[in-house]
C-alpha cells in the first residue's frame, strides 16, 4: 500500500528518505521526520490496536505524549523487545519494527472484540474486583490471562545489548518544554548568564510552533524557533536536551530528566554510544512551560477510529504532511480548534461541517472558516460517531449544554473524520509530585498548578499558566525566564520578541460530555478514558454506587490508571463525576499525578548499574593467589572472600574436611583481611573501650589484646572481637567483617552525640592492613622461618601482640585464635601482602601448608563454640544467653551501653533461649541449620518449638556430626534430648550438650 | 531525593551522601541504673513521629562523618535548618516562626 493519505506537499518531512518499517507484519514506508504514528496515519493505517477491556477497535487519536491508543511493542529482536511505546512519541527509522500489544488473532479481525459486544454489558466498572477476587487463591490464574488480553506490552526475555547512562546536574534555571513560551523563557535566561538546562521531550524544539498557521514578524513561526535555537546555541551555559522528557518533580527541586539519544536512529544504539540518559538535575529555579494538552468531547462511539483530536490533525498536516482522511467534520467549544478547519482545506481536503456548541461564534478563524465557505452549526455538537472499525458518518444535533439535553433530532453527515476540541488542559503533572493541589480556572476550564509554596521553587509559564495567545505566551515565557534568573542572582537582560498576530478570540462554553438522546447508560458508549475503556456511564454508575471521592472514583473505574496518567480523560471524568453528583468541579477536586509523567525504561532508571557494576565488589590484596589457586567464592557483604579450595575435583564437603585435618594436624593459612579494623587513639581511648564494650579495659597492658562484646542499649549482642593496646592511647580494634562500616558508625555515634567531652578519634584501617592468619600446631615453627619476631611462647604468650619483620615487611603479628590451635595473626601493609603470602606458602611447603577458606573457619571455631554474630545470635541473644557472663563487667563503674538493657527483668528470666551444643544421636546426621526444635515430637501439630539450630558441621576431627543452637533454659539442660522434625517428616534426634565440643581447656592455642 | 545542609562541611549536598539516624536530642539517661524499665524503655523504644516539624540526627556519612542535627517538616520535606550536635533547634513546632511553615506544608 502507498502512502494514500500523504499531501503532496508540506509538513517537516524530508521526502528524499523513504524509509521502510513494518507494522504487525506489514512493510510500509515513511519519511525521515516522520513519526511513527505520522508514518502509519499516511499509509491510512486505521486500526492499531484493541481496546483494554471491550476489544473494539482503536486508531490513533493524538500527536504527542497524550496519545491513549497507540501504545506499541517495538523490536525486530527478542534482545530489543520495548513495550509501551507511544507510537507518536517515536520516531520513524529505517528498519523498524512494530505491532499491536493485544487484538487476536489479529487487531482487524479480532474475537474478543465479539466477546466485548456481547460482554460489554456484563463488565461494568468494579468488575474485576466484584469478579475475580473469590476465591482468592485463583487470582494468579485469572490474573495470566486478564494480563494477556489487556495489552500491556511485554518485555524481552533476553538481555538487553544498550547500555545506559546517568548523569548528575546542577542549575540555575531548568525550563521544561521547548514550546513559545520556554524558548522565550530560555532566551531571557541565558542572556543573563545562568546556566540553563532547556528539555523537550519531542524530536524537535518548537512545540506547538511546528504546526501552527500563526506567523512571528509576518514569517512562519518555525523560521523563528530555528533563530532562537542558534542563539541558544551560542551560549556556553545553555544545555539543550531534545528528545528529553522531565518525568519526575521530585523533593528539593530534584529533577529527572529522561533523555532518548539514539531511539531514533535505530531499536539498538550504535556501536559504542549510549541509548538513553537520565539526567538527575538540582536546579535553583524550574520554569514549568510544559504547555497543555487539548481536551476531545465526549460523545457515543468517540473511540471508532477515525475520531481524533482537532489539534493533532492540524499537526498531522502541518507538520508531517500527512491528511488522515478525507471529509472532516469538527465539533467544538472554543475558537482555536478552528485552526484545523483553515488547515484541512488548505490540505486541499473537504471540511462537511463545523459543529459549534455555542450559540453565536464571531472569532476571527471562525469568521474566516465562514468566508472560506464551511457550514457552521451553531448550538450544536456531534452526539455520535456512526461506523464500526472507521467513521462512517457523524449526527449532529442542537443541544442545550447547561441542560445537559438533545433539542433536535439532528441530521446524520457523511465523513470519515471527526475531530473534537472540548478546551485545553494545561499539563500540571510535574506541578503535582509532590503534592501540591492544582487550582480550577472557571475562565480556561482547566486545572492550573498551584503554588509551589516553597516545596517548589518553580515558576510557570505559557499554556501550562492558562496563558493562551500566542503574543501572551511569548511575554509569559520571557518574563518567568527572567524572573528565574533574577531569582539565582543574575540581572536580568532584556529583549525583544517577535511579534504575533493579533486574532479575535471569543470565550468558550462550559462543554465536556455531550448530552445524547438516550440516557448516558443507554447511549451508545461515550468513552473518557480510552486507554482503560472507562465511558461516561461507568462513571455515573461509579457515583451512583457511592464512590464519591475522586480518588475513589479514579480506583473503582480505572480513569487516569495505567502509562496514560489521565492525560486525555482527566477532566471530563471529573467533570462527569460532579455533574452526576450535582457538585461543581471544584468541589470535586481533582486526582493527584504521581512520577513518572510518561514510562521510563528500566535501563535509564539502573544507568550502568547492573551487571558487573550492579554493586561494588571488594577483594583482599591476596586476591590473585586466591584465583590461581583454584578458590570457590563466598560472598560477605561486598567481600568476596575463599570459601574453600578444592583440589582435584573435591567437593566442599572433602575440601572442607581435608582442610579441617590439615589446620588440626599441621598448618593452615587463612586470609583474614576482610575482618573490620579501627584504629582508635586519643588519651580517653581506653575509657571509651569501657563503655561500648561489655568487659573491662583498664588493665588491659600494652602489647596485650583482649576479646570484646559489643551489646546495644537493649542488653543485645550486636558485635565482638579483639582489640590490641598498641600504646596506652592508641588501640586497634577487629570487628565482624559484615559489621565494621556499622561499628564505626557506632562509635561515632557515641562519641559526638553522647560523650563529646572523651578525646578519641576513631579511623577505619580496614583495607590498609591486609592480614594472614597461620593456624595449626606447626605455625610456630613456620613462621619463626620468616620472621625475626622471637615467637617463644613466653616471650610472646597467647593474647599479645609483636612488631616485626614478617618476610622482610613491617608487621603486626597477634597471637590470638579463632580455631583452637597455636595461631598467629600477620599484619601487613596491604600492598606488599600478596608478597608475604606468598613467601609464607613457599616457606610453608615442609609442613604441607593448606590455604583453608571460610567454610572451614567456621567449622573449626564452632568445634571450640567460638560464636559468630549474626549467625549463632540475632538481634535477640544477650552475653549471658550465650553462655558468656564471663565477658561482662558488672563492676565497671560507668555503666556501659547495654548493661541496663541486660538487667531488664525478661533479660533475666532462666527460661530464655540460651546457646548450647548439641550431638546428634546419629553421629553421621548432620542437622540444618535453621531447624526449629522441640522437646515433644510427639505432640500434634502446630508443635511447641523450644529454639534453633544456629551452626551444624560434621566434625573431621571429632569424627562426629555436631550442632550449635538456641534451646530455652538449655544451660540447665544438659544431656536432655531435643528433637528436630524436618519437613520432609523425618525426625533428628539430639543430645544437649557444652557448646565446646574440641580441647576445652584450650591447651592447644596455649602452648 | 533532599538536598541537605551540612553545617560542618558547610555545603549543601544529596541526601545519598547521608544517613538518617532517628529522631534527634535523645539523651542517653545520665545514670541509666536508676532508671526504672519504663524510663528505660521510654528511652530507647519511644520516639515522636508528628505531622509536621520534626528534629531529626543525621550523620555525612559518605562526607566528613558528623552528625548534626535536621529541622524538616515531614509533610512537606523541607528542611528548615541544620545544626550542630549540641545546640539547640531555632525552629520548633510550637515556635511562632514555623506555624507558617505548618500551615504551608497542609496543602500538600
Amino acid at each position: 500500500m502507498s502512502q494514500v493519505n500523504r499531501l503532496a506537499k508540506g509538513g517537516r518531512i524530508d521526502r528524499s528518505q523513504a524509509l521502510s518499517f513494518t507494522f504487525n507484519g506489514q512493510d510500509y514506508q515513511g519519511y525521515a521526520g516522520d513519526s511513527l504514528a505520522a508514518a502509519l496515519l499516511a499509509n491510512g493505517v486505521d486500526i492499531v490496536g484493541r481496546s483494554f477491556k471491550y476489544s473494539r477497535p482503536r486508531g490513533i487519536v493524538a500527536a504527542g505524549a497524550e496519545e491513549p491508543n497507540a501504545v506499541l511493542q517495538i523490536g525486530s529482536t527478542e534482545a530489543a523487545q520495548i513495550p509501551n511505546v507511544r507510537a507518536t512519541q517515536q520516531a520513524l527509522y529505517s528498519g523498524l519494527v512494530a505491532s499491536s500489544t493485544n487484538g487476536w488473532p489479529s487487531v482487524n479481525t479480532d474475537l474478543m472484540g465479539i466477546l466485548g459486544k456481547v460482554g460489554g454489558g456484563m463488565m461494568p466498572p468494579g468488575f474485576y474486583y466484584k469478579t475475580f477476587m473469590y476465591p482468592q487463591n485463583l487470582w494468579m490464574t485469572y490474573e495470566k490471562y486478564i494480563r494477556k488480553a489487556a495489552g500491556l506490552g511485554r518485555s524481552p526475555t533476553e538481555v538487553d545489548p544498550d547500555i545506559y547512562d546517568q548523569l548528575n546536574q546542577h542549575c540555575d534555571v531548568l525550563i521544561v518544554g521547548a514550546g513559545p513560551a520556554g524558548l522565550a523563557a530560555a532566551l531571557a535566561a541565558g542572556r543573563s548568564g545562568a546556566r540553563v538546562i532547556l528539555a523537550d521531550e519531542q524530536e524537535e524544539f518548537g512545540g506547538s510552533l511546528l504546526d501552527t498557521r500563526e506567523t512571528l514578524d509576518g514569517k512562519p513561526a518555525a523560521d523563528w524557533v530555528a533563530q532562537a535555537i542558534a542563539e541558544l546555541q551560542k551560549m556556553p551555559e545553555v544545555t539543550l536536551l531534545p528528545r528529553a522528557t522531565v518525568n519526575g518533580y521530585h523533593d528539593h527541586n530534584f529533577l529527572t530528566i529522561h533523555q532518548r539519544l539514539t531511539d531514533h536512529l535505530g531499536e539498538i544504539a550504535p556501536m559504542g554510544q549510549a541509548r538513553q540518559r537520565m539526567h538527575r538535575v538540582r536546579a535553583k529555579r524550574v520554569v514549568l512551560a510544559s504547555g497543555a494538552h487539548e481536551r476531545p468531547l465526549v460523545y457515543a462511539n468517540n473511540d471508532v477510529p477515525g475520531n481524533m483530536l482537532a489539534g493533532a490533525v492540524s499537526t498531522y498536516v502541518r507538520r508531517y504532511g500527512v491528511a488522515p482522511g478525507q471529509e472532516l467534520v469538527l465539533s467544538t467549544n472554543n475558537d482555536y480548534a478552528y485552526r484545523v478547519v483553515l488547515d484541512w482545506l488548505d490540505a486541499g481536503r473537504k471540511v462537511v461541517a463545523v459543529a459549534d456548541a455555542r450559540s453565536n461564534p464571531r472569532g476571527s478563524w471562525v469568521e474566516e472558516a465562514r468566508a472560506r465557505g464551511v457550514r457552521i452549526l451553531t448550538g450544536s455538537a456531534v452526539v455520535e460517531a456512526r461506523g464500526s472499525k472507521r467513521v462512517t458518518g457523524a449526527r449532529i444535533c442542537a443541544i442545550d449544554a447547561k441542560a445537559h439535553k438533545v433539542t433536535s433530532p439532528g441530521e446524520v453527515l457523511d465523513c470519515d473524520l471527526i475531530v473534537s476540541s472540548g478546551g485545553y488542559s494545561p499539563v500540571v503533572h510535574l506541578a503535582s509530585h509532590l503534592g501540591g493541589r492544582p487550582e480550577w480556572r472557571e475562565d480556561i476550564l482547566g486545572f492550573v498548578p498551584g503554588p509551589g509554596n516553597g516545596i517548589q521553587q518553580r515558576i510557570d509559564a505559557g499554556a501550562v499558566n492558562g496563558v493562551f495567545a500566542l503574543g501572551d505566551v511569548l511575554a509569559n515565557g520571557f518574563e518567568a525566564g527572567a524572573k528565574a534568573a533574577a531569582d539565582t542572582g543574575y540581572k536580568a537582560v532584556s529583549g525583544s520578541l517577535p511579534q504575533a498576530e493579533v486574532r479575535q478570540e471569543e470565550p468558550m462554553l462550559t462543554l465536556f460530555q455531550v448530552p445524547h438522546d438516550k440516557s448516558t447508560a443507554r447511549a451508545p458508549k461515550q468513552f473518557v478514558d480510552l486507554q482503560n475503556d472507562v465511558t461516561a456511564a461507568g462513571i455515573e454508575l461509579a457515583t451512583r454506587e457511592g464512590f464519591e471521592s475522586v480518588e475513589h472514583v479514579k480506583r473503582y473505574t480505572a480513569l487516569g490508571f495505567g502509562t496514560d496518567q489521565g492525560k486525555l480523560g482527566n477532566i471530563n471524568g471529573l467533570a462527569i463525576a460532579a455533574r452526576s453528583m450535582g457538585i461543581s468541579i471544584v468541589q470535586m477536586g481533582t486526582t493527584m499525578f504521581r512520577p513518572n509523567y510518561t514510562p521510563v525504561t528500566f535501563g535509564a532508571v539502573a544507568g550502568r548499574h547492573c551487571g558487573e557494576l550492579f554493586d561494588a565488589k571488594r577483594y583482599t590484596a591476596m586476591q590473585a593467589w586466591h584465583l590461581k589457586n583454584g578458590a570457590e567464592f563466598e560472598d560477605v557483604g561486598q567481600w568476596k572472600r575463599p570459601w574453600y579450595f578444592p583440589k582435584n575435583g573435591e567437593d566442599l564437603h572433602a575440601a572442607v574436611a581435608r582442610e579441617c585435618v590439615a589446620v588440626r594436624s599441621s598448618v593452615g593459612i587463612l586470609d583474614a583481611s576482610t575482618l573490620g579494623k579501627i584504629d582508635i587513639q586519643g588519651p580517653d581511648a581506653r575509657e571509651f573501650l569501657n563503655r561500648v564494650y561489655t568487659n573491662a579495659w583498664t588493665k588491659l597492658d600494652v602489647g596485650k589484646a583482649r576479646y570484646g562484646l559489643m551489646c546495644k542499649e537493649d542488653g543485645m549482642v550486636f558485635d565482638d572481637g579483639v582489640t590490641a593496646c598498641l600504646a596506652d592511647n592508641h588501640f586497634v580494634m577487629t570487628t565482624t567483617t559484615g559489621g565494621a562500616a556499622r561499628v564505626l558508625e557506632w562509635l561515632e555515634i557515641y562519641h559526638q552525640t553522647e560523650w563529646p567531652e572523651l578525646k578519641v578519634y576513631f579511623t577505619s584501617v580496614t583495607d590498609h592492613w591486609a592480614t594472614m592468619t597461620l593456624s595449626g600446631p606447626n605455625s610456630r615453627k613456620l613462621l619463626a622461618k620468616v620472621t625475626d619476631i622471637d615467637l617463644d611462647k613466653d616471650a610472646f604468650p597467647f593474647m599479645s601482640w609483636k612488631e616485626g619483620l614478617v618476610g622482610g615487611v613491617p608487621a603486626r603479628v597477634f597471637r590470638i585464635s579463632f580455631t583452637g590451635e597455636l595461631s598467629y595473626e600477620v599484619n601487613v601493609q596491604a600492598d606488599y601482602a600478596l608478597g608475604v603470602w606468598e613467601q609464607i606458602i613457599e616457606a610453608g611447603k615442609e609442613f604441607d601448608l593448606t590455604p583453608y577458606g571460610t567454610e572451614t573457619m567456621h567449622v573449626l571455631r564452632a568445634e571450640k563454640g567460638f560464636i559468630i554474630v549474626g549467625q549463632d545470635t540475632d538481634a535477640s541473644v544477650t552475653p549471658d544467653d550465650l553462655n558468656m557472663g564471663w565477658c561482662v563487667g558488672r563492676t565497671k563503674p560507668f555503666s556501659w551501653i547495654g548493661k541496663r538493657g541486660m538487667n531488664r527483668d525478661d533479660c533475666l528470666r532462666e527460661d530464655r533461649k540460651q546457646l548450647v551444643g548439641l550431638k546428634p544421636v546419629d553421629p553421621n546426621q548432620v542437622l540444618p541449620e535453621g531447624a526449629q526444635l522441640v522437646f515433644d515430637p510427639k505432640q500434634s501439630i502446630p508443635m511447641q518449638m523450644v529454639g534453633h539450630v544456629t551452626s551444624s558441621y560434621m566434625s573431621a576431627a571429632m569424627g562426629y556430626s555436631f550442632a550449635m543452637a538456641v534451646v530455652k533454659g538449655g544451660l540447665k539442660r544438659m544431656g536432655e534430648r531435643v528433637f528436630a522434625p524436618l519437613a520432609d517428616g523425618s525426625l533428628i534426634e539430639a543430645e544437649i550438650c557444652s557448646s565446646v565440643f574440641y580441647d576445652p581447656k584450650g591447651d592447644r592455642q596455649n602452648v | 531525593m533532599l538536598h541537605i545542609f551540612c553545617p560542618y562541611c558547610g555545603e549543601l549536598r544529596s541526601e545519598e551522601e547521608f544517613h538518617a539516624k532517628g529522631q534527634a536530642h535523645i539523651a542517653r539517661p545520665l545514670d541509666p541504673d536508676a532508671c526504672t524499665d519504663a524510663e528505660w524503655g521510654e528511652y530507647m523504644f519511644f520516639r515522636d513521629n508528628p505531622r509536621g516539624i520534626h528534629h531529626e540526627l543525621w550523620v555525612h556519612a559518605a562526607g566528613c562523618r558528623k552528625y548534626f542535627n535536621v529541622t524538616r517538616h515531614t509533610v512537606t520535606y523541607e528542611i528548615l535548618e541544620t545544626y550542630k550536635v549540641g545546640e539547640k533547634p531555632s525552629v520548633t513546632a510550637t515556635g511562632a516562626t514555623d506555624k507558617q511553615a505548618v500551615a504551608e506544608g497542609v496543602t500538600a
